[in-house]
């Protein structure tokens, strides 16, 4: 997904490959509202095994508690900012 | 695991040989946020400490091979993952970071191990006083 095509509201790509990643893997599979558009920087997944980067964008995405932890949020309306590779988010209808 | 008699060719198939497929997850060990952690044990320090002089010169090496473009400090982060949860209870900070410099070095044709260790070999015959700076800092 590009930066241009990003739509408000995105979903963290639920896929779990072995490697270093980035994306915590409780956010995975969330929806969340763009905050705003970072970088574009190297590709943490390439550049730790020695690989030229692609550079992309680094979306901050806004996540309620509710959406990350459902009934065990404590304080369901607080929300959590993670910093997210463009590659890892989806368009949400 | 199968018992198995004493010099049952079987008693070699032990897991991961078997045929039956482990439980795996890509989720790696170090992506702990949201686990169960249990009870807080033990107590956090209170006093300031300072890094030992071979420590300081873990992170300048670092800072140089990072300057020199030999590898990043992701790399060095996919290294200490790498370790293992089990390096965390049995290595302290700046020897994980040694380990994964090495790994990095390695991997990025600097040197290779047999060079390694003869420079290993070498630099231990200087005795174990060389080295130690007089002055720390």
């Amino acid at each position: 997904m590009t930066a241009n095509a990003l739509t408000q509201r995105v979903r963290v790509k639920t896929m779990m490959p072995p490697g270093h990643i980035r994306t915590p893997a409780y956010v995975r599979g969330k929806v969340g509202e763009i905050e705003r558009t970072l970088g574009p920087f190297g590709n943490p997944e390439q550049l730790v095994y020695g690989i030229d980067a692609e550079r992309l964008p680094l979306l901050r995405v806004r996540f309620t508690m509710a959406e990350v932890w459902g009934d065990a949020a404590e304080r369901p309306s607080d929300t959590l900012d993670a910093e997210i590779y463009a590659h890892w988010l989806e368009e949400v209808d | 695991m199968r018992m198995t008699k004493t010099g049952d060719v079987d008693s070699f198939r032990l897991p991961p040989y078997g045929h039956e497929m482990t439980e795996f997850t890509g989720k790696r060990w170090h992506d702990m946020g949201g686990d169960d952690a249990g009870p807080m044990n033990g107590h956090a320090p209170t006093d300031d400490h300072d890094n030992a002089l071979w420590e300081k010169r873990v992170d300048a090496l670092l800072v140089l091979c990072s300057g020199k473009g030999l590898f990043t400090v992701d790399g060095l982060r996919r290294g200490i993952e790498d370790l293992g949860p089990e390096a965390f209870e049995t290595m302290t900070y700046y020897e994980r970071w040694i380990a994964s410099v090495n790994q990095n070095l390695v991997e990025g044709e600097i040197y290779t191990l047999a060079e390694l260790g003869e420079r290993m070999d070498s630099v231990a015959k200087r005795g174990d006083t060389y080295g130690i700076a007089t002055h720390d800092g």
